[in-house]
């Protein structure tokens, strides 16, 4: 595989994942929580329906999951092509920040 | 001892810890001002994050805000806790790998263009001072009450706690100054919440006490305080009253307001590496939503307790009418009252 075809591969890869959590994102809180609310009407939960919930409760827990979902994919995906930072955890700022921009996104 | 000496000790104490934790950790070379020698952990940093970023608007107002609304002003919730997706999948990660220290630096290097970097620059005091003019509203008001002295003069005193330990500390300082305060933040919010939902359902946990069963009507929390608020001629509680693409526009335009805070943007450049950084989103957001699950049960049964203490009876016809008009008038009151002694306004 050369290195075009990797870097490609770990942006599509990226974009896909981005999509993926954006959609679910868009789904719970303008979808479950507003406009789709009445469709939920039928599914009652503690004196009120289910799109009540997701308004006031259940979009904020499913935005902590797509957050801690894509963290662990991406930093997976980092790994997997890469692009990764492999310095130690305890590096206190000693590393020359200009390496980092040179690492990552293809461009 | 009086109500003031408490306040004034228990408040001053924990200025006294910022201010100590500022000297303890203060900066000594330009990484450490701006970027906490980018040696912060993901969930410290989350944590500072937290309490940088959950201000005045969160802490004072957003329960009152769904009290008096309902489900309508989900929006605040939904929009200010949906940023943070935003903000974790499309821009932290990417300015951390970036390896700069503020934004501007990074627009003006990405697009090799000192003119951009200056129109960022103006975006970033633009947006800040638009902030910090709300923020320092909420300072006065806060410091008046407390030290009883006039909303001018507390913004003063607090303005200049603020400026001592952020121009000592710098981002390092701060950084722990912020821990500091997001474990006084939680506490003296989620306490009382706990007892009021303890007291109303019996569940210590208010989250889940908001879909609980209300003690003593039997029927749940939610269609109990749909039922009290109905009888006194106010709008449901938990049913949609405005429109629904103003509500769907309303929630984004403050998710991309989040996203965009430049004080939120800037701590993401504190942490080690860039994997560190989408972590850290996340920890920021557990730290939030702690207090953003709170806040609607304080909301619904600060609402319901409110109601039942004023109108134990309940109220029917010309009553309740009665008692809507004395409410409305004791509102107005309370609201006057609240106004600076001095002619300037807050």
């Amino acid at each position: 595989m050369t290195e075009e075809t990797g870097s490609n591969a770990y942006w599509r890869a990226n974009i896909r994942l981005v999509k993926v959590c954006l959609i679910i994102w868009a789904l719970v809180s303008f979808g479950f929580g507003i406009i789709l609310r009445p469709l939920l009407a039928g599914i009652q939960i503690g004196g009120t329906d289910l799109g009540f919930w997701f308004a006031q409760q259940g979009s904020i827990l499913v935005f902590l999951a797509l957050i801690f979902f894509y963290a662990f994919r991406m930093n997976a995906l980092d790994k997997k092509h890469g692009v990764d930072e492999e310095s130690p955890v305890a590096t206190q700022g000693t590393r020359p920040a200009v390496n980092e921009s040179d690492r990552g996104a293809p461009r | 001892m009086s109500q003031y000496a408490l306040n004034l000790i228990v408040v001053g104490s924990t200025f006294l810890l910022y201010i100590g934790i500022a000297i303890w950790a203060r900066a000594g070379s330009t990484s450490e001002f701006y970027a906490a020698n980018r040696g912060v952990h993901p969930v410290t940093n989350g944590m500072a994050t937290a309490a940088d970023w959950m201000s005045a608007a969160s802490f004072i107002s957003m329960a009152g805000l769904i009290a008096f609304v309902g489900y309508d002003n989900s929006s605040f919730l939904m929009g200010w806790t949906g940023g943070y997706v935003l903000l974790a999948l499309l821009l932290a990660p990417y300015l951390r790998k970036f390896g700069k220290f503020t934004v501007p630096e990074f627009i003006g290097d990405r697009f090799y263009s000192t003119t951009a970097r200056l129109v960022a620059v103006a975006c970033l005091i633009i947006a800040s001072i638009t902030y910090v003019i709300g923020q320092m509203t909420g300072v006065g008001v806060a410091f008046s009450r407390f030290l009883e002295v006039s909303n001018t003069a507390g913004l003063f005193i607090g303005a200049a706690i603020v400026f001592f330990y952020a121009v000592l500390g710098g981002m390092k300082g701060i950084t722990y100054t912020q821990v500091a305060q997001y474990c006084v933040l939680i506490l003296a919010y989620t306490v009382p919440a706990i007892f009021i939902s303890l007291q109303l359902t019996g569940v210590a946990l208010p989250p889940l006490g908001l879909f609980a069963e209300h003690q003593g009507s039997g029927v749940p929390l939610l269609t109990k305080l749909d039922q009290v608020v109905t009888e006194l001629g106010f709008a449901s509680y938990t049913e949609h009253h405005t429109n629904t693409l103003n509500m769907v526009l309303f929630t984004l335009s403050l998710m991309i307001g989040t996203a965009g805070l430049p004080h939120v943007i800037i701590r993401f450049f504190t942490v080690p590496k860039v994997s560190d950084a989408r972590w850290s989103a996340g920890w920021a957001l557990v730290f939030i939503a702690l207090l953003y699950l709170t806040a609607p049960a304080v909301g619904a049964m600060a609402r319901l307790n409110l109601m039942e203490t004023v109108y134990p009876d309940g109220a029917s016809g010309a009553e309740g009418e009665r008692f809507v008009n004395d409410f409305v008038d004791d509102l107005v009151m309370t609201i006057e009252s609240w106004r600076p002694i001095d002619p300037t306004p807050a």
